[in-house]
């Protein structure tokens, strides 16, 4: 290619009215959607191309990579400019979202071009969790499809109002309008319940353009807009302005002792100089001193701006919290509804423990009811025990801390959240709050006089919970029968809690399904930190087999109070052994879900206590334990009387 | 009162709401700092981001030893002038097998020199979050970067596997060795890059604005004859020509373009009516198809 001269013809007074005139352009966010094949990526190729957005060596690139991986014969293949990934191109599918930038004369746009494959659903609502609008493809030759439905559920949820209903590929339909006023109508029927304001059906073909950004000669029987002039006037305008003041503070600013500013993001509403702000989750009030920008102290700022206050007063604030209007103030609570949208291969549990995300603060967080699935079909509810993967489902969730939030359908910033796996680090849902539970403001934790060190110290001993995990037939109710024995000898007062015991009472309701076990972990785990609270030293013999529960076990101790011990036998010795013969039950497949032959088992990383139990007798194993409880004690009595650190 | 936000006025409380962000989350972040324009954006929006307190992270240029000696003075001007920690790593390895682009390629130069050396630093500093200048309108597979990009302890970027990023709840949460890229200007584009420059009036290296150079037609390409190290093959010559560059590496990959726009709003007139990307000047993007993605997937920014 050959090195280009530029023109530069134009004065720098048009230069300066054209800039001027970009910089009043206002700004639409929209994402493509849509069944594979419906062609997503061609419509966006077909924009950029039309909106001559695409430079002459990008032009040639793809002549170059149309002839190479193209579908479309000799023509130009628009859809390889969006699809930027090489696994994309080979395989002629979107995988992950693209994100593209176009201009009109009247508006900027950046547009998201999402996958339509079921399994890369999680990247569509991506792209989606930023937009104002959807256009939503159908092959005019497939009507509407589950992931059209699937689709316009997840955009319904993530607050889209405005949806192009673009019947595409209407070419290869002979441009038929009774099949285009069909899927139309089909469309609209399911759509009804989903709080569109508007949903604005255009036939079209992509591939030619038709109706795209030139009206098309084809369909004298369509009188509306072409897209493109759908795009450059639809109002999608949401007046945050208005709404009461909420600032989710992200960052301290203290450069120096004379200097402590809130830097945020405004989600909603306008703050002056002067105004009364609320602490929300201390309900402690200030008076904004300052809106400290560079270049100079702002006199006010509006939703959407970054900026960094500093108050009159010297009150409590940290990220995580939120600054708000005194007049109407968001919901605190540690118990709320939400609808989730799941993104992991792994199944969401209710009683697991995940991490919560929302734009500035962070806690730990379970599903406590898993009310109902959203069929995507026919948006019936449907009862389940667990939401896989691309479900959406609604929920009730607790968390361990409370957070300031509004419903979603109020304020988009405020009302969302994320789900993180607290192992893999991996984003694993997306949450949208309905309300707050009535119970979490209604039950108050009762202050009580007699605590938990009083009780422990009238028997005599520091509480603990000794957490045995291990295969089925490791030697577990064996080591902490023993244990329990030789403590009680020495005057320690103890309870076993053993997992068949516990499965015949407290437990019966449950069975051995991911879901269950998790639920079985979470019972035992709450029933062991009530005993610990009584100050007894308990013992629990579960196989407990996921590392994130026994995490989320040892998370509501105190520090130092839970000891996880790994009865370490390997499954060979397990099988042999089989004490009660459900080995040879489960390798014979007479029992599901078995821990060891078809139910994982996660074997703890870092013990407190690691027990190799092969060729040792449970003695050894149980001088070991107790040997480690009195050096613990010894410790902790030092630091208490000041005689040690 | 003001009611909606320019555009510009939403894409910079974006860049600002993400830098504080891995300022609150992280434990040791650090700027990548190339010098170039989107670069000086970045710094700007950066010292805003935290006024009155400086960036509560060092600068990291890493010098490939073949940049335009402009931009080293521009850099170390600026570096003075703001008052910001700069830190600038040299792939030592390199520089001792004289790695270089003229008798390696634009390949293996990059590779080394600023893939590994990029690595080589991230690691040295244990480094676990870097903002980068890169943009989504620059390349198709930078169209597909998250804002939090996930690097694994080996710093490689799996691009079909990458975490959901809703709304502007980023999740910054790794395991150590691990690290974020970062990308604060994803959603900018050069127009609106320079319109920035102009309206923020933001110091850039003076080698984009047109000037009487010495450059060598090589390979289609104009290149700026820098110094010595460059040898002319038979039949080149250097001349001195008007040219400006619109985007800036290293000097033997970057080709200049014949231009007489020596105004930012000259430069602004240009690009409107410009036919190539800005990515044409870059002789990396071309050694094959999915280079950039390549490129990323072992460590490259």
């Amino acid at each position: 290619m050959r090195h280009i001269m530029a023109k530069s013809l134009a004065p720098t007074d048009s230069v300066r009215d054209y800039l001027a005139a970009q910089e009043k352009k206002s700004l639409l966010r929209f994402l493509t959607c849509g069944s594979v094949d419906d062609g997503k990526s061609t419509l966006i190729g077909r924009l950029l191309s039309d909106t001559k957005q695409i430079f002459e060596d990008q032009l040639a690139a793809l002549e170059r990579d149309s002839r190479k991986h193209g579908t479309t014969g000799d023509d130009i293949d628009f859809a390889l400019l969006v699809d930027g990934l090489e696994a994309e191109r080979e395989q002629g599918i979107t995988i992950d979202v693209a994100y593209r930038f176009f201009a009109t004369p009247k508006r900027k746009f950046i547009v998201a071009d999402t996958p339509g494959h079921e399994q890369y659903t999680r990247n569509m609502a991506t792209g989606a969790s930023t937009a104002d609008l959807a256009i939503v493809l159908i092959d005019a030759r497939q009507g509407v499809l589950r992931q059209t439905r699937r689709h316009s559920i997840i955009a319904s949820l993530l607050g889209i109002r405005h949806i192009v209903l673009a019947v595409n590929k209407i070419d290869l339909v002979d441009f038929d309008r009774a099949v285009f006023d069909r899927i139309v109508e089909d469309y609209a029927q399911f759509s009804r319940d989903l709080g569109f304001q508007t949903i604005v059906p255009i036939p079209m073909s992509a591939r030619y353009g038709d109706n795209v950004s030139g009206r098309s000669d084809n369909m004298q029987w369509y009188s509306g807009p072409t897209l493109i002039e759908h795009l450059e006037t639809v109002s999608v305008e949401e007046a945050a302005v208005e709404q009461p003041f909420r600032f989710p503070v992200q960052y301290v600013n203290r450069p120096n002792l004379d200097f402590r500013g809130f830097a945020g993001t405004i989600a909603s509403g306008a703050i002056a100089q002067g105004d009364e702000v609320v602490v929300a989750k201390s309900g402690k009030s200030s008076h904004v001193k300052r809106i400290v920008a560079h270049g100079g102290d702002l006199k006010q700022a509006v939703a959407g701006q970054a900026i960094t206050l500093v108050l009159d007063d010297e009150v409590e604030v940290s990220r995580g919290n939120m600054l708000v209007s005194p007049a109407a103030r968001p919901q605190v609570a540690d118990q709320f509804a939400a609808n989730i949208v799941w993104f992991d291969e792994h199944a969401l549990l209710p009683g697991r423990s995940y991490i919560l995300r929302t734009e500035t603060d962070q806690t730990s967080a379970t599903v406590t009811d898993l009310k109902y699935r959203i069929n995507v079909n026919d948006f019936a509810h449907e009862a389940a025990k667990s939401l896989e993967m691309n479900e959406v489902g609604i929920c009730n969730i607790s968390t361990r801390a409370p957070i300031a939030f509004d419903p979603f359908a109020e304020n988009r910033t405020t009302g969302a959240f994320i789900l993180i796996d607290r192992i893999s680090n991996a984003t694993v849902g997306a949450g949208m709050i309905v309300h707050s539970l009535r119970r979490a403001e209604n039950i108050h934790w009762q202050s009580l006089d007699v605590g938990k060190r009083v009780r422990a110290d009238m028997k005599n001993q520091r509480p603990a919970v000794f957490w045995f995990t291990g295969l089925s037939g490791s030697g577990k109710s064996t080591i902490a029968n023993l244990f329990e024995k030789k403590l009680f000898a020495t005057g320690r007062h103890t309870y076993i809690l053993d997992g068949d015991n516990v499965r015949h009472g407290l437990n019966r309701d449950l069975g051995f399904t991911d879901a269950d076990r998790v639920e079985n972990i979470r019972r035992v785990a709450e029933v062991a930190k009530l005993m610990a609270d009584a100050g007894l030293i308990v013992i629990v013999s579960f196989i407990s087999p996921f590392s994130a529960e026994r995490r989320m076990a040892r998370e509501l101790m105190a520090d130092g109070e839970f000891i996880e011990v790994f009865v370490d036998t390997p499954f060979e010795e397990c099988a042999r052994r089989d004490p009660k013969g459900l080995y040879a039950r489960a390798l014979n497949g007479e029992i599901k879900n078995f821990t060891g032959v078809d139910s994982p088992y996660e074997a703890p990383e870092k013990p407190e206590i690691h027990l190799k139990t092969l060729g040792k007798s449970a003695e050894e194993m149980v001088d070991a334990l107790e040997h480690w409880l009195n050096e613990r004690d010894i410790a902790e009595d030092q630091y208490d009387n000041g005689g040690g650190i | 009162m003001i009611t909606a936000l320019t555009h510009l006025q939403r894409l910079e409380a974006e860049s600002i709401h993400i830098f504080r962000e891995v300022a609150a989350a992280f434990a040791k972040p650090v700027m990548l700092y190339s010098v170039g324009k989107d670069s000086s954006v970045l710094m700007h929006l950066a010292m805003k981001a935290f006024y009155p307190a400086k960036p509560p992270f060092p600068f990291l240029h890493v010098d490939t030893t073949w940049k335009f000696r402009e931009m080293i003075a521009f850099r170390d001007q600026m570096a003075q002038k703001l008052g910001f920690d700069l830190l600038v790593h040299v792939n030592e390895d390199g520089v001792r097998d004289n790695i270089n682009p003229f008798d390696h390629g634009s390949n293996t130069h990059t590779h080394v020199m600023k893939t590994v050396a990029l690595r080589q630093a991230l690691d040295k500093y244990g480094f676990d979050a870097a903002f980068g200048g890169a943009r989504r309108d620059e390349e198709k597979s930078r169209a597909k970067e998250r804002i939090f990009s996930f690097r694994n302890a080996q710093h490689v970027w799996d691009p079909k596997n990458q975490r959901p990023e809703m709304w502007k709840i980023f999740n910054t949460r790794i395991a150590s060795g691990e690290s974020i890229r970062v990308f604060p200007l994803s959603n900018w584009t050069e127009l609106d890059i320079w319109q920035y420059i102009l309206q923020e009036n933001i110091p850039i290296v003076p080698l984009y604005f047109a000037k009487e150079r010495p450059v060598v037609e090589r390979d289609g390409m104009l290149i700026l004859k820098d110094d010595d190290r460059m040898k002319l093959r038979p039949g080149e010559t250097v001349e001195n020509r008007l040219v400006r560059f619109r985007t800036l590496g290293c000097y033997p990959l970057t080709g200049a373009i014949e231009s007489d726009a020596d105004t930012l709003e000259a430069i602004v007139g240009e690009m409107l009516t410009a036919r190539t990307s800005e990515r044409q000047g870059r002789l990396i993007d071309r050694d094959e198809a999915g280079s950039m993605e390549k490129k990323k997937r072992e460590g490259y920014f």
